[in-house]
């Protein structure tokens, strides 16, 4: 049986993962390569490499990093940030990423999940949503969460999916950062419309958050975090183990 | 020495640096004379069958992976790789494979039952449904890898050596003789799949 898969998250600015509080006031935590390693041995299902600071700044990803973590962690990283171009596909690519997250590079130009799936496959295209709600309505917010676009974001990620993007992470801007819990109503919505896998982003602060996960949205795929693992309030180890007492497959190191 | 085939798709740098981890001398090729001087090959490949296909035909690697098959050197395809093994596959349109496994790839939509998402991405469980290949001689049943793919090997229960299950048997990995498939990514699967790297590399 696939398991359900837990995916830590480097926010990785100046060669250092960072996580903030509803994207703000950042704190240094670690080392890239260190955390990654030491996630890959203790459970990790996959890694996810964010530069948060990309899309808003411009600044290139941090290739270093990637080709030394990928030369030493041997389970599949996907990394997004600054993600505009089909070269900035081809760019990581070479440096050991399997998968490569698109935000607002696609809002820009949504041919370029058309493009780069055509040329790297549905699987290695993954759309990555910050979400908040606006009167009502889930929209859509670019530029890792400042600028709303006014968009309704389940029409988008379905746009997205039908465009060829193989994988769906869904960041819930309303539940980021206030470890209260995994944004169950909108991982839902998402759920239903689409038939790619799921991944939810924004609100873990707990064990127990990524039970309810999985017990509440069954369609759900994957949990994402970072503070949480990287200060060593759940620990991934632990938290497989309780997810197999409850019967939610999961894999065991 | 062990030749990775280089016909330009796919991430050829964690495989290599998993056959590096695992101790395995390596080279990333796309020259003939060193493929052919390798004492085991690797095929990736990642994306479409098709382009996947007429790159390997057009470059000439086809017919040099034909011929090392036949002089009975150790090839393993991965993911893809594997898939271009087989005699045919049926992802959009009809594409020739290298004919070297019995068998046609077809999509998983066709035998999954509704509900299940596609592609199959995740980690899964092996089973062996005979006796147990010595690629898989260092696991247990139900070890977990790493797969993602749409499409899988159909009409090959005879070289079948590991299924997994996504609602419906899917083919995991194949081998006839000193060809192997793994629908797998063994680079991507932990400990586990450094584990099977290391049981190819040693195979004669």
């Amino acid at each position: 049986m696939i398991t359900k898969r837990i995916i830590p998250c480097l926010d990785v600015k100046d060669g250092r993962v960072v996580k903030g509080v509803n994207f703000k006031d950042l704190n240094d935590v670690s080392s890239p390569i260190e955390l990654a390693s030491y996630y890959s041995e203790n459970g990790a299902d996959e890694l996810v490499f964010y530069d948060i600071t990309a899309s808003a700044e411009g600044r290139k990803l941090f290739t270093e990093i990637l080709t030394e973590t990928a030369r030493t962690v041997f389970i599949p990283l996907t990394v997004g940030g600054g993600i505009n171009t089909v070269e900035d596909f081809d760019r990581v690519l070479k440096c050991g990423a399997d998968k490569v997250s698109v935000n607002s590079g696609a809002i820009r130009n949504p041919g370029l999940i058309d493009e780069a799936a055509k040329l790297y496959g549905d699987q290695c295209v993954v759309l990555s949503a910050d979400i908040a709600r606006v009167n009502g309505e889930f929209q859509v917010f670019s530029r890792g969460g400042r600028d709303n676009t006014g968009m309704e974001a389940i029409g988008w990620i379905k746009e997205c999916v039908d465009r060829g993007a193989g994988e769906v992470v869904v960041n819930s801007i309303d539940t980021d950062g206030v470890k209260k819990g995994f944004d169950i109503e909108m991982l839902r919505a998402v759920c239903d419309a689409v038939n790619v896998p799921v991944i939810a982003s924004g609100g873990a602060g707990s064990l127990q958050d990524f039970l309810d996960l999985f017990d509440q949205v069954p369609d759900i795929d994957a949990g994402l975090a970072a503070s949480v693992f990287h200060f060593g309030e759940v620990s991934i180890a632990e938290l497989k183990e309780k997810m197999a007492e409850h019967g939610i497959p999961a894999r065991l190191v | 020495m062990l030749a990775i085939i280089d016909y330009g798709v796919g991430n050829l740098f964690s495989l290599k640096s998993s056959l590096d981890a695992v101790g395995e001398e390596t080279v990333v090729t796309a020259d003939r004379e060193e493929i052919r001087r390798a004492d085991r090959l690797i095929l990736p490949g990642v994306g479409a069958f098709a382009d996947a296909a007429d790159k390997l035909e057009k470059s000439g690697m086809a017919d040099v992976v034909r011929e090392e098959a036949a002089r009975g050197k150790p090839i393993m395809g991965i993911c893809l790789g594997m898939q271009l093994l087989f005699e045919k596959s049926f992802e959009y349109g009809e594409h020739k494979g290298l004919g070297l496994i019995p068998g046609t790839v077809r999509p998983i939509a066709d035998v999954i039952p509704k509900g299940y998402k596609i592609p199959h991405i995740g980690w899964n469980e092996l089973t062996f449904p005979g006796e147990k290949h010595p690629l898989f001689a260092e696991l247990e049943e139900g070890a977990f890898v790493y797969f993602v793919h749409s499409y899988y090997g159909a009409e090959c229960s005879e070289s079948t050596i590991a299924l997994t299950d996504y609602g419906a048997p899917l083919t995991a990995a194949v081998a006839k003789g000193n060809v192997i498939g793994c629908q797998f990514h063994p680079e991507k699967s932990g400990a586990v799949g450094m584990k099977i790297l290391r049981a190819f590399c040693a195979m004669k």
